[in-house]
């Protein structure tokens, strides 16, 4: 009875201290992400870099968020087809690829493309930035290293995730229509009829919302695990940046398929 | 070993250095600072006089990096009181921050130069953040600041297109643009050969004169050290245990102090007496 006790409580311990790293983790991720937005209110000249941002995490991405796009409608179409057909139901692919695409895919491939482009190159940038002592000098020159580092980025993101969705959507919609029109016969028209009469504006609305939150949580995790690449245990220079940058992209994915459940559940 | 100061006390454009002889314009008291539950500065305390050029030397290791970012408030000291022109340094608070960031500067060792900004963006960056100035009076600025460090023809460039002692200066432009009363040196000649160790402690003699700024140096090199600064203090085991003028330690009898000053000479003994015993092993053999 002891030994067993002797067992269990530094289990026990040890589960304990890992719901406390966990909690005061998200405690400190809530703070960084809170101090950087609050930040945007006494950065200087913050609208250049807003802009450079929204060219580095939209320009650069545009062309794998195209083809992602492109490729998801297609295959869309195809299944679609596929199973639509053994009803005699074809008419509808419209409305199956369009739905699928503004509630569910669109806003989680986009994010995750996002994340794969611009989030792991973020991560990866502020990492060698905080290991090069940049990071550091900005707070020795009196700059805030939150405003003039993060806060851009998590602004632009605001832009940039909604307006890759809406491309992903629009690229991915064509797509569909490619492959269920052009190669297997469903008339055009009843086909972006369908999609017409699908979509409504609450639908619209939440591929929007999914996609500010995504921009807003992963830009933030990667900008996080970046900044903080010196806090990595038993990891030093060139290690701690490439560890900061797989776990920004390893929790970014998690995270945004788990509020993707989140949002959907709330929002059906 | 005498070094006297190898610059006149006026600035070498004529404008005579910023100094109020006498003045303290840093004080450190008791300052504690440990990482996991070792002690890197035990009580360390000192004075520097304003537009003085004062050396912290020590061995590496000996914690002098992190006294100077406790100082430049990059590390929070566990204990310890600062004081910067006759007021406690009180960090938490935003405008003693704003105002000590403002009237000091930083030269890190790596430079800490940002790559993806060309040399006159990293000068302009301080001026961009935390003035309000024009666009065209911070250019200026910059270029002025890059060609007092003759780098007038390289704003366009990035920094990793620049050479070593090119990337001081650069560093260095952008520490002074904002006119500093304070400038905190972290070993700016590590990992530099003899010349070039030199040329840079050269640099930061004319410049301080230049400018008139008080200059706190952290480095291991005895000698260049003790011919450009005004006064030393040696950390050893966490420690000041030497402060001093640099004619005082090349006097100074304190066994740290030899220790650390006569390293080049024992070792010169050290190596001699290891040739004299392979000498006699080889006349032994034959």
């Amino acid at each position: 009875m002891v030994a067993a006790c002797a067992i269990r409580i530094p289990v026990i311990g040890s589960l304990g201290n890992f719901a406390l790293t966990r909690v005061r983790g998200l405690g400190d991720f809530g703070i960084f992400v809170g101090i950087s937005l609050g930040a945007a209110f006494s950065t200087r000249r913050l609208a250049g870099r807003v802009i450079r941002s929204i060219y580095e995490q939209g320009l650069r991405c545009l062309p794998v968020i195209l083809i992602v796009g492109l490729f998801t409608g297609l295959v869309l179409g195809l299944q679609g087809y596929y199973v639509l057909n053994r009803f005699g139901s074809e008419g509808l692919l419209g409305t199956l690829v369009s739905l699928s695409l503004v509630r569910e895919m669109a806003p989680v491939l986009a994010a995750l493309m996002l994340v794969g482009q611009a989030g792991s190159a973020l991560a990866a940038e502020l990492g060698i930035q905080r290991n090069s002592e940049q990071i550091a000098a900005l707070e020795t020159m009196g700059i805030g290293s939150h405003g003039y580092l993060v806060t851009p980025r998590l602004l632009a993101s605001l832009f940039v995730f909604p307006l890759q969705t809406a491309l992903f959507v629009t690229v991915g919609l064509w797509g569909g229509s490619l492959s269920g029109s052009l190669l297997l016969g469903v008339d055009p028209g009843v086909y972006w009829s369908a999609v017409e009469r699908a979509v409504e504006g609450k639908d619209v609305r939440e591929c929007l919302l999914k996609a500010v939150t995504f921009g807003l949580l992963t830009i933030g995790i990667c900008a996080y695990q970046g900044f903080h690449a010196h806090r990595i245990r038993q990891a030093t220079g060139a290690r701690a940046v490439s560890a900061a940058t797989t776990r920004a992209v390893v929790i970014s994915c998690i995270t945004i398929l788990a509020a993707d459940y989140a949002i959907t559940s709330f929002l059906v | 070993m005498s070094a006297p100061a190898i610059f006149p006390p006026t600035g070498v454009d004529g404008r005579p250095a910023n100094r109020t002889p006498g003045k303290v314009l840093l004080r450190v008291e008791e300052l504690w600072k440990g990482f996991g539950g070792r002690d890197v500065l035990r009580s360390v305390a000192f004075t520097v006089q304003q537009g003085s050029i004062f050396t912290v030397l020590g061995p590496s290791g000996a914690g002098k990096s992190v006294l100077l970012k406790c100082l430049a408030n990059v590390e929070q000291p566990d204990s310890g009181r600062i004081f910067f022109d006759g007021a406690l340094l009180d960090f938490n608070q935003r405008s003693a921050r704003e105002s000590f960031h403002r009237r000091c500067s930083f030269l890190f060792q790596g430079n800490a130069l940002f790559d993806s900004l060309t040399a006159e963006q990293n000068v302009s960056l301080p001026l961009e953040q935390t003035t309000s100035l024009g666009r065209s009076e911070i250019r200026r600025r910059a270029v002025e600041a890059l060609e007092q460090l003759e780098l007038g023809e390289c704003g366009e460039q990035f920094p990793a297109t620049l050479s070593g002692g090119m990337q001081k200066r650069l560093a260095l432009a952008r520490a002074i643009v904002t006119r500093p009363e304070m400038v905190f040196f972290d070993e700016p000649t590590a990992g530099l050969d003899p010349l070039r160790r030199n040329a840079v402690f050269a640099m930061i003699a004319k410049y301080q004169l230049m400018f008139g700024f008080t200059a706190l140096i952290v480095t291991h090199d005895v000698v260049e050290a003790l011919a450009v600064s005004n006064e030393v203090a040696l950390l050893h085991g966490g420690g000041i245990c030497f402060g001093g003028t640099p004619a005082d330690f090349a006097v100074s009898t304190h066994p740290v102090v030899r220790s650390f000053r006569d390293s080049p000479e024992e070792l010169r003994s050290m190596l001699v007496g290891l040739r004299r015993g392979e000498d006699i092993r080889k006349e032994e053999d034959e």
